[in-house]
């Protein structure tokens, strides 16, 4: 049996090489016709148990997870442990150690918390894979977003990618800047001072101040969303000034020379970080993320779980006891 | 009282004397009583060779938490005693931020009693500037100053109000003491968990600027120009705080600084892969920090060592980052890790490492007039350590003697450890 090619976890992009990323984007090639299927299910991760267990609201990533698990024909158990009383820090101890208990395979987590998925990864032997940690990052979102980049423009390598808005509070630029820079995009931020995280620029990123500059160089705009909860905290003055100085309305795009990718992590505000015009608009390939969503999602269970890039095709086609995954077929 | 004990043939460093020289220490009925050369054995002393070690006055912390009353399952007042004694120290200053607060004469007199029952290193008790540290209405420094407190602050807890710093401050003058202060501008630094730079940038954590220190630095400074009263700035951990003690000093403003261990060794890279161990506030901050106030405690800018001791359970600390508590415990591994880095190193020769772990604190919180410290002068107080500066040791925290084992120094190589610490002519600790 081959070394996983991926190690145990999925914490986040930082850490990965560019193979590692590659491999997951053309292992997910496969899974997409998977889900164009009538019966929509290959029994690769059969007899595996996966728990996703979510201390934040979700819903695209927790059920773009369980399509996929579920797809690869997983047993899943949905834990939503929002609201709870008990202290973040001892819930996540205590919850590491009950699920152990409970010989799992996976852990799907989200966490208000940047750092908890590496957290419980360090005390379980279970994989486990970072659905959004906190502020740190989001790698599944960018791994998406990367192969919806490359199945728009045929490569990354080259691109220039400029990710807009909310850039201090966001997992999803994090992840993102880091996929596209080891796969030789070229980075751009763009949004208010106040939502700049300190020495962006020492991570080989351009920062624009202004829209309509990140407009006139870009080939993909990345539009974060912008939460409700930043103008109350004073980050920016009203949601009707953002739209103004930093929504991406077609009159902006309009003046760029060639026409810009229009990508969202959802989910949207429209009519504040992006006019709907531009959402629904021809060079919009939101809803491709989300479709590519599932089949990324796919790929990283997958991987994580021993399953072969090379036997990830014949995976698909289902035939006897899985391809791969646990041990494989051959 | 114990027997005389004469400590033979050490390398006796004195720096309230500048005193650097082979040479005996005999101590008898609690007192230094002579310091020279080939010192005669009076009856019934008890000889300690001490040939290749270093003999100094015994360090003195100004600044721990020893929480007790209300969290003896992580440190009391006898176990952290113990770990200072341990360490080299004679003498520790206790923060207030007890549960309840040590914010009146009773409260004060009961870590005194502790103290003695312990009967380790000496623990003084600082009072709470204000009452329950709720930073509103001043406690009663007079009558905890009577019941043994030797100066005051709202440690842990920012001064917010510039008006209560400043009655503090002047309020205090009558009675000597200074006011020590945790500079954070609270607003500035709300949430944050770690300081703001690439690092928290990286890893999605919040940040917490240096300005809010530089801030509440100048502020402090301010006012004890308008008053005329004696700040003490707690753990300083930024380059922008120097510039201001220097400008501060030179202009003749009674401020003094301390600066921890970490501080002066450790940058926010140690806070990758979130290691709550790393978290402390004021957090750690960058090498061109470190570099300033390691220069800045050479000058005596800053004016001495602190650890900063800040115990907590060990499940305390395993959690997220976001969720773990703020704070280190240092009184074991103080001295060697400041001999290691800065002695062994050569930025600092040892007198001047002992000066400012032992008769610069002593110096700023008066502590000759609250039972000594600081000194080997003939008739002062036998505080005493002896320190094997050669020993290499591993920094283990299943040995610590204080109950936490929280520090950022785990496997650290290090060496010099204290051998021997005497308290008023009383052995309270060897190896």
């Amino acid at each position: 049996m081959t070394a996983p090619a991926l190690g145990k976890d999925l914490t986040g992009l930082e850490h990965m090489t560019p193979e590692q990323i590659r491999l997951i984007l053309d292992t997910a090639e496969p899974f997409k016709e998977v889900s164009e299927r009538p019966i929509k299910k290959v029994p690769a991760l059969r007899g595996k148990t996966i728990v996703n267990l979510f201390f934040e609201a979700s819903t695209r990533t927790r059920i773009s997870f369980e399509f996929a698990e579920k797809r690869l024909s997983a047993d899943t158990v949905n834990v939503a442990a929002t609201g709870s009383s008990v202290s973040k820090g001892e819930t996540l101890v205590d919850t590491a150690r009950n699920l152990e208990a409970m010989r799992i395979d996976m852990v799907v987590i989200r966490h208000p918390s940047s750092g908890a998925a590496e957290f419980l990864g360090d005390r379980i032997a279970s994989n486990v894979i970072n659905a959004g940690d906190g502020k740190h990052e989001h790698p599944t979102q960018a791994l998406l977003d990367l192969l919806t980049i490359r199945d728009k423009h045929g490569k990354i390598e080259g691109l220039k990618v400029c990710l807009v808005g909310d850039v201090l509070h966001s997992r999803v630029a994090r992840s993102n800047l880091w996929g596209l820079s080891k796969l030789g995009a070229e980075v751009a931020v763009c949004g208010p001072w106040t939502l700049m995280p300190r020495g962006i620029q020492e991570l080989g990123v351009t920062v624009f101040g202004r829209i309509e500059e990140a407009i006139e160089w870009a080939d993909v705009l990345n539009v974060l969303r912008l939460q409700l909860e930043r103008m109350e905290k004073g980050f920016i003055p009203s949601l009707r000034e953002y739209y103004r100085v930093f929504g991406v309305t077609p009159e902006r795009l309009e003046r760029s020379p060639k026409p810009i990718t229009i990508m969202h992590p959802g989910p949207m505000n429209r009519g504040v970080e992006i006019d709907s015009r531009v959402a629904d608009g021809p060079h919009s390939v939101i809803l491709d993320q989300v479709t590519n969503g599932v089949a990324v999602r796919m790929a990283v269970l997958y991987l994580l779980a021993g399953g072969r890039a090379e036997l990830a095709d014949a995976a698909k086609r289902g035939g006897g006891g899985g391809g791969g995954a646990g041990g494989g077929s051959e | 009282m114990s027997r005389p004990i004469l400590l033979q043939g050490g390398r006796v460093i004195d720096p309230s004397r500048d005193l650097d020289e082979l040479a005996d220490v005999l101590i008898q009925d609690g007192k230094i009583a002579a310091v020279g050369r080939g010192l005669s054995a009076p009856d019934a002393v008890s000889i300690r060779n001490v040939k290749g070690k270093i003999v100094a006055p015994g360090l003195v912390d100004l600044h721990v938490h020893l929480r007790e009353p209300g969290n003896e399952d992580e440190e009391t007042v006898a176990s952290g005693a113990r770990a200072a004694a341990a360490g080299g120290f004679t003498a520790i200053c206790a923060m207030p931020n007890t549960d309840p607060v040590t914010d009146n004469q009773a409260a004060v007199g009961f870590i005194v009693r502790q103290s003695g029952r312990a009967g380790l290193a000496r623990v003084h008790p600082i009072g709470a500037v204000s009452i329950g540290q709720k930073g509103e209405r001043l406690a009663e420094f007079g009558e905890m100053v009577g019941a043994g407190a030797v100066a005051v602050s709202d440690d842990g807890r920012p001064i917010v109000s510039s008006h209560l710093m400043r009655t503090a401050l002047e309020y205090a003058r009558t009675f000597d003491i200074p006011v020590a202060d945790h500079c954070e501008d609270p607003a500035l630094a709300a949430g944050g968990v770690m300081h703001e730079g690439l690092v928290s940038t990286r890893l999605g954590l919040k940040g917490i600027p240096a300005a809010a220190e530089e801030i509440m630095v100048a502020r402090d400074v301010v006012l004890a120009e308008l008053t005329g009263g004696h700040v003490h700035l707690c753990h300083m951990s930024c380059r922008g705080s120097v510039a201001i003690i220097r400008e501060a000093k030179e202009r003749g403003i009674r401020v003094t600084a301390e600066v921890t261990p970490h501080h002066l060794t450790l940058t926010d890279y140690a806070c990758e892969d979130y290691d709550t161990h790393a978290k402390m506030n004021p957090p750690l901050r960058e090498a061109a920090d470190v570099a300033a106030l390691r220069g800045a405690l050479k000058e005596g800018v800053i004016d001495c060592i602190a650890s900063d001791h800040a115990p907590h359970a060990y499940d305390e600390k395993e959690a997220a980052f976001d969720d773990a508590p703020f704070g280190v415990v240092g009184l074991e591994t103080a001295f060697a890790v400041a001999h290691t880095e800065l002695v062994e190193s050569g930025i600092f020769t040892l007198p001047e490492l002992i000066r400012r772990m032992s008769t610069d604190p002593a110096r700023v919180f008066h502590l000759a007039e609250a039972g000594g410290g600081g000194t080997l002068a003939p008739g002062s107080v036998a505080d005493v350590a002896v320190f094997d500066t050669t020993a290499k040791w591993s920094v283990d925290p299943a040995a610590f003697h204080s109950k936490s084992r929280n520090t950022p120094f785990t496997g650290r190589a290090l060496t010099g450890r204290a051998v021997l610490t005497i308290v008023a002519g009383t052995i309270v600790h060897e190896l």
